[in-house]
């Protein structure tokens, strides 16, 4: 029977990969020279299985790589070496060297090789170092094997009292010989007791055994191999040939046979223990000689970087379970009910009914949630980063996570993870100062700098705080005028410095350093949150600090939306864009140059977008008194949207309209509703564009003289 | 057909034994450490366990003796799954009572012969 191994190689990729993660976690909490047994004791077991998962599954470079990453780690355990902080930062590496050998199985590219064999001489150099002071470790036992094929064997086997106690049955043995060669076995029962003084579970029988055949001495042993320390056992050739220093090593058994290859023969003693440890023992790799192979190809194709399976928490695959098993018992009652109905049980119908959307509402929450993985998943990678830059930079540096349970859906958690660590590495390189300078500003030279989630409505709220130097507002405004971004005139207030900050290109470092200040990045990061359907609000106090909050809703799947109508069909606002809805007074609408229409609503001017007009369709009304306006923000600005009706709001599945259709400009996506109909999901930024390509002399952007207008 | 337990905190190592185990017949129950077999163990009876070393919580060694000083374990046959690195943790699994063991890295074909070893 042949078992395709790769099936396992995502899970072995899965869980290597979380290895590695405590790995690192615990790395980061070895601080020098305290042999936390347990910590190290993490670190060794996450290494040891990535060794044994890698040298099963094929991917004998890892194996090799983890081998001498375990040697070191096995000697610090044993207390045989020190914990410094070069051994730390070199396990660290290894720890980055092996998730790069890791993500090229699974993308099934090529991985730096020579970067990888590179650390795994430090890792070898290191060992050596000790290994001058240690004596040499005990070679292979001197007493092997007579490689010999002699015409037959006389196996004298004798078992220990007791051996029957590990689960080892003689006559399991001798039909394993049997398998090898003609046996004849005599019993030997001398030693039975007395009946009354007969213990059953112990072993009284001794065996001589007769082979006939060409047979491999190892081949005996390996037989005996288990129970070398519970028995007595000679093993005597019938007939001697001439010896053979080679040995057949196409078995498929190679594991027990390695140390065959030692070519002295020397006389076989039966008692000697050795032969067990001399056959068990595959040669044991020499520190240094291993070089690392070409990256395995694989042949299947890769499983992709995001979200090729999901690990789900048993309990709530058990509450499903269980919803499922209520809806069953739901659904069998009203089959019921309905086998017989009449007037008499509308009652009983409409509960039914009502306990059926109780059931589905459940059910359909609890599915969302199996997408939901606590943030921690993302908050982990922090430590070691904020590690690595604030060393880099010379920076003291407290990192301080909370809300790691906070659950989102994985999907937005994986795409959030970049603009994430912009924000951080921004807050370690613009916010938080040298020691020095926090010393002369009378804080603690230990900067503080918080990641923290939370939910809050149907959204999840993430961020990142600093007690750094904060905005500065007048380098950001000079760096704006000099840009020429905005003249002298322009009025600065708070918002637009935040808005100057996510411009494309805009950066406020003096100098270009390897981490950030190359301006990009913050417009990167507003423009991930936004196809999130997030946002991200700055609050920053000149020398206290500052604090960045992203909010985002909790999965990409469901979707609060305000259902409107326009002439005929029914479409979808997201109810995260919607600011307010209202009974448009005329007097209030300004008509500018061209075609545009300006609604003053309360200080600010917003433009009105027709909806009508922009999809093409026939409205009931084209009075501004008749319908509605929706006041909807994208990017910061506000627009109205004219509708003909508000109809109601509710949470809609969202459907990809370029899986089912292709990609429909102003429109994110399609859902349907209670009854039956498709209904477009309107993308905002998307419309706001179009009726901007539509009315193609709309007013310049600085015409109105206010952001807000310059939709 | 033999059913087995088969311990390992290694997921893809576990799925993999697993699966070599039932291809071959058997009836194959999972455990994620040692004190998660030991409880399987005392609630059905197994023909064999096979068990990884290095697990945590509970390790294969202290499994193995804990299932011995069950009365119902006393000859069951264990499999200890070992690598070569380190301390010689053959001669303390089978000084704590384990049948035998099989050297990782090891292939499916391996594991069926050594578990026909101990079933017959």
């Amino acid at each position: 029977m042949s078992i395709d191994l790769s099936q396992f190689k995502q899970t072995f990729i899965e869980e290597s990969l979380e290895g590695l993660d405590v790995m690192e976690s615990s790395l980061l909490n070895l601080g020098e020279g305290t042999a936390n047994l347990e910590v190290i004791n993490n670190i060794f077991r996450a290494a040891h299985s990535i060794k044994g998962g890698s040298g099963t599954f094929g991917f004998n470079d890892i194996a090799q790589f983890t081998h001498v990453l375990e040697t070191l780690l096995d000697q610090m355990r044993s207390g045989e070496r020190p914990v410094t902080q070069h051994a730390v930062e070199l396990l660290l590496a290894s720890v980055d060297c092996l998730r790069m050998m890791i993500d090229s199985i699974r993308d099934s590219t090529n991985y730096d090789t020579e970067h990888a064999s590179n650390v795994k001489q430090q890792l070898e150099s290191l060992l050596e170092n000790r290994d001058q002071q240690q004596p040499a470790a005990p070679k292979s036992p001197v007493s092997t094997t007579v490689v010999q094929s002699p015409s037959g064997w006389l196996i004298k086997f004798s078992p220990h009292v007791h051996m029957l106690k590990t689960g080892n049955d003689p006559v399991l043995m001798f039909r394993e010989l049997s398998n090898v060669a003609a046996v004849e076995i005599k019993a030997d029962y001398s030693d039975l007791l007395d009946f009354s003084d007969l213990n059953p579970e112990d072993c009284y029988l001794r065996w001589e055994i007769r082979l006939t055949g060409e047979v491999e001495e190892t081949a005996i042993k390996d037989v005996f191999a288990w129970v070398a320390d519970e028995c007595d056992l000679e093993i005597i050739p019938l007939q001697r040939n001439e010896p053979s220093s080679q040995i057949a090593s196409d078995n498929a058994d190679v594991q027990h046979k390695q140390a065959v290859t030692h070519p002295e023969p020397v006389a076989v003693q039966a008692e000697d223990k050795s032969h067990a440890a001399a056959n068990e023992n595959p040669v044991p790799l020499p520190a240094n000689a291993p070089k690392i192979t070409a990256p395995v190809a694989v042949a299947n194709s890769a499983a992709n970087k995001e979200a090729a399976s999901i690990r789900v928490a048993i309990d709530k695959v058990d509450q499903l379970i269980n919803m499922v098993g209520e809806l069953v018992i739901t659904q069998s009652m009203l089959s019921q009910l309905g086998d017989d109905f009449d007037m008499e049980k509308l009652e009983k119908l409409r509960n039914g009914l009502a306990q059926l959307e109780r059931n589905t509402r459940e059910l359909q929450e609890n599915v969302m949630r199996i997408r939901m993985l606590p943030i921690s998943y993302s908050f982990n990678r922090f430590p070691r980063l904020v590690h690595d830059i604030s060393q880099k930079l010379g920076k003291k540096v407290e990192l301080k996570l909370s809300g790691e349970g906070t659950e989102l859906d994985k999907t937005v958690m994986e795409k959030i993870g970049d603009p994430l660590v912009h924000l951080v590495r921004n807050a370690l390189d613009h916010g938080i100062e040298s020691p020095e300078m926090r010393v002369k500003a009378g804080k603690n030279e230990v900067g503080l700098l918080q990641l923290n989630a939370y939910h809050k409505g149907g959204n999840i709220i993430i961020e990142i705080a600093d007690d750094g130097a904060g905005i500065n507002k007048s380098k950001v405004i000079n760096k704006a005028l000099q840009k020429g971004i905005i003249n002298s005139a322009t009025e600065v207030d708070e918002d637009k410095i935040h808005e100057l900050i996510f411009r494309p290109g805009f950066s406020t470092a003096d100098a270009v350093s390897d981490l950030s200040g190359r301006g990009v990045g913050m417009d990167v990061v507003k423009k991930n949150i936004k196809e999130l359907g997030g946002s991200i609000v700055i609050s920053s106090t000149e020398g206290k600090g500052s604090v960045f909050s992203i909010r985002l809703p909790l999965t990409l799947a469901i979707l609060d939306g305000q259902l409107v109508r326009v002439g005929d069909e029914v479409y979808i606002i997201p109810l995260i864009s919607v600011v307010e809805s209202l009974q448009i007074k005329k007097s209030l609408v300004n008509q500018l140059a061209g075609k545009s229409e300006l609604y003053r609503l309360r200080d600010e001017y917003i433009p009105v977008i027709r909806l009508y007009e922009i999809f093409n369709i026939t409205p009931k009304t084209t009075e501004f008194e008749e319908g509605l306006l929706i006041v909807v923000e994208s990017d910061g600005k506000k627009v109205g949207l004219f509708v003909d009706d508000l109809l109601g709001q509710q949470q809609v599945v969202i459907k990809g309209l370029e899986t089912n259709y292709k990609r429909v400009e102003g429109f994110s996506g399609a859902t349907i509703l209670g009854d039956g109909t498709v209904a477009l999901i309107m993308d905002i930024s998307g419309v706001i564009a179009m009726s901007k390509s539509i009315k193609k002399h709309s007013q310049s952007e600085n015409a109105s003289g206010s952001k807000d207008a310059a939709a | 057909m033999a059913k087995i337990l088969a311990v390992d905190d290694s997921a893809s190592m576990r799925q993999m034994v697993a699966f070599t185990l039932k291809s071959a017949g058997h009836e194959v129950v999972e455990a994620i450490n040692g004190q998660n077999a030991l409880e399987a163990a005392k609630k059905q009876a197994f023909n064999l366990v096979v068990t990884d070393v290095n697990m945590p919580v509970m390790d294969g060694i202290s499994l193995t003796k804990q299932l011995r000083a069950l009365p119902n374990y006393k000859f069951v046959p264990i499999l200890i799954l070992t690598t070569e690195s380190g301390t010689d943790r053959k001669q303390e699994g089978k000084t704590a009572g384990a049948t035998g063991w099989l050297v990782k890295p090891f292939n499916p074909e391996q594991l069926l012969a050594t578990i026909k070893r101990v079933l017959g």
